[in-house]
């Protein structure tokens, strides 16, 4: 086995530049990291560092970048089957019933409402939203809603699991407990994981390694190994290697964070100047 | 129900209704007092009164029937040429563009004026009335299903697009029930406007349903018949909201 091939995702040398009204932009440059199959990769890096941007490109709803991402050795070109996307901002249908959500992706592939429906059921009930099948979105919280998207992802059975700071609008306590659950998840399907955040505590309570980008142009700074034990749980977060292990990725990136807050200062300095 | 949920849901309800009495009864006693002509403004009990002779006597509902008929012809040519329209405005943008604002200018426009050149143009009949309308109604129709394709949020398209949905399905199954609700708020405005712009003509143009009907009323000086038939209309108008928001609920849920 070659060892592109030994890899679920590669990430080859990924540069995209934005025409801006201020000029161009350089948010990725030269990114390259490979995630290993079964493996859980947390990305992490300041806000505006270019972390959503590689999301839609690994995802293929970006395109016009340098480099290359390849699944299981082949280059994609637009939306991949093997990869299932958790995004960001809100992304349930409110027009669809928790199980209609969920079910979605085996509706537009055309399977039979009773097939797709006992499907459904069983997402549901693995990201522990049973009894809320027949509810709509406006009638749930925000972390249900966010669980509710991540079985509608699970739905397709993609292999490797990419997200973009899905836990990001949630408080710590439940943002704790859904990183538990997606954690039980992970490790029943066996999927690989790329999971986008900004929370270093997040990051190492779920991932086996850690990628750090740079703040503009995102860049890899640097990787490293979670040597935790495995099944983890949120109780980790209390062991002393976890303290660690989050001192150590903090040093890296309080660098790249506060060159985030430097500029977000410069520009409300400018702006206020107008 | 309990107590708090009961007057919760029906409170404001209860609250419009006592408002229309209150104003009824003012207008009521005003008449009683004789303060105004029973000629010009005669009381609603003489109103609800007048409703018999005005089913047995004036035809009201086949005259609702026809006007009514006219709206929905005009409102849904409207809809069939409008939401297409609105749906081109959103997706070209250069045409949304270049257009959008004049669409908005032709709906701020009188078009009632322009009633000498259809009686022209199509002849005294339902046929100006519905083409004249069918204009009244539609620019409603295309701003609001443009606002409602504008306003779609685009991670819920990128879901589409991940899950490695095509064009038509992407239409169907995301951008249409996503802006459905501010679509139907469209259609609704339209089929108002359309029923104000029946009315209006058919009035003006002494033709047709309850708008010569009103006229025809007027000229007799029949004034309670002539608010009855008024108040008939603005009653139906109030049923047909409600029923097209319970449509609305129905086909899109959420
Ligand atoms: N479509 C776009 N056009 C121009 N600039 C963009 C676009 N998308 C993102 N950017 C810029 O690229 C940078 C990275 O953005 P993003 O990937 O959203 O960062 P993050 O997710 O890490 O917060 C930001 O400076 C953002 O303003
Ligand atoms: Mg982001």
């Amino acid at each position: 086995m070659s060892p592109a091939a030994a890899s679920a995702l590669v990430v080859d040398g990924v540069t995209k530049r934005f025409t801006t009204p201020d000029g161009a932009l350089t948010a990725l440059e030269d990114v390259s990291f490979a995630v290993r199959p079964g493996e859980f990769l947390a990305l992490i890096g300041p806000s505006g560092c270019g972390k959503s941007t590689l999301f839609n490109i690994i995802g293929g709803l970006t395109g016009g970048f340098e480099g290359q991402v390849r699944v299981d050795g082949a280059p994609i070109d637009g939306a991949h089957r093997a990869i299932g996307m958790v995004f960001q901002e809100e992304s349930t249908f409110p027009w669809r019933t928790t199980l209609d959500n969920v079910a979605f992706p085996l509706e537009v592939a055309g399977m039979g409402k009773t097939e797709r429906y006992a499907r459904a059921k069983n997402l549901i009930k693995l990201v522990g939203l049973d009894g809320f099948e027949n509810r709509y979105p406006a009638e749930l919280s925000g972390g249900m809603r966010q669980r509710t998207a991540l079985a509608r992802t699970l739905a397709a059975e993609p292999r490797i699991l990419l997200m973009d700071e899905p836990f990001a609008a949630l408080d710590e306590q439940t943002r704790l407990l859904l990183g538990d659950r997606l954690l039980q998840i992970q490790q029943a399907l066996k999927q690989t994981t790329l999971l986008i955040t900004h929370s270093i505590a997040e990051a190492v309570q779920l991932a086996d390694r850690v990628v750090v980008m740079t703040y503009r142009p995102g860049r890899v700074k640097r990787v490293f190994d979670i040597d935790l034990p495995r099944p983890r749980n949120s109780e980790i977060v209390s062991s002393a290697a976890f303290g660690h292990y989050v001192a150590q990725i903090w040093n890296d990136l309080r660098e790249e964070a506060a060159k985030g807050l430097d500029e977000s200062e410069a520009i409300a300095r400018r702006t206020g100047q107008h | 129900m309990d107590g708090a949920r009961a007057s919760a849901r029906f409170g404001p309800l209860l609250a419009g209704l006592t408002a229309v009495a209150v104003c009824l009864g003012a207008w009521q006693a005003i008449a009683a007092l004789g303060l105004v002509s029973n000629l010009i403004a005669p009381p609603p009990s003489a109103i609800a009164a007048s409703f018999p002779a005005l089913i047995a006597e004036e035809g009201l509902f086949p005259r609702f029937a026809q006007t009514f008929a006219e709206a929905f012809i005009a409102a849904g040519l409207a809809v069939v040429v409008g939401t297409p329209f609105g749906w081109w405005l959103h997706a070209k943008r250069w045409a949304g563009r270049a257009y959008e604002s004049w669409v908005a200018t032709f709906a701020a426009a009188p078009l009632v004026l322009l009633y000498p050149l259809f009686l022209v143009i199509l002849g005294r009949n339902a046929g100006t009335i519905i083409a004249m309308s069918f204009l009244t109604a539609m620019p409603a129709v295309v701003l609001k299903t443009k606002e409602g394709l504008d306003g779609i949020r685009p991670v819920l398209v990128n879901v589409g697009r991940s899950f490695g949905l095509g064009e038509s399905q992407l239409f169907w199954k995301i951008l249409l029930p996503a802006s459905v609700p501010t679509i139907c708020n469209g259609v609704r405005l339209g089929l108002i406007y359309a029923l104000i712009s029946v009315v209006g003509i058919e009035f003006l143009i002494n033709f047709g349903g309850l708008g010569e009907l009103i006229d025809d009323l007027a000229q007799r000086w029949e004034t309670a018949m002539m608010y009855g038939a008024i108040s008939f209309v603005v009653l139906t108008s109030m049923c047909f909201f409600y029923l097209t928001e319970k449509l609305e609920r129905w086909i899109r849920p959420g």
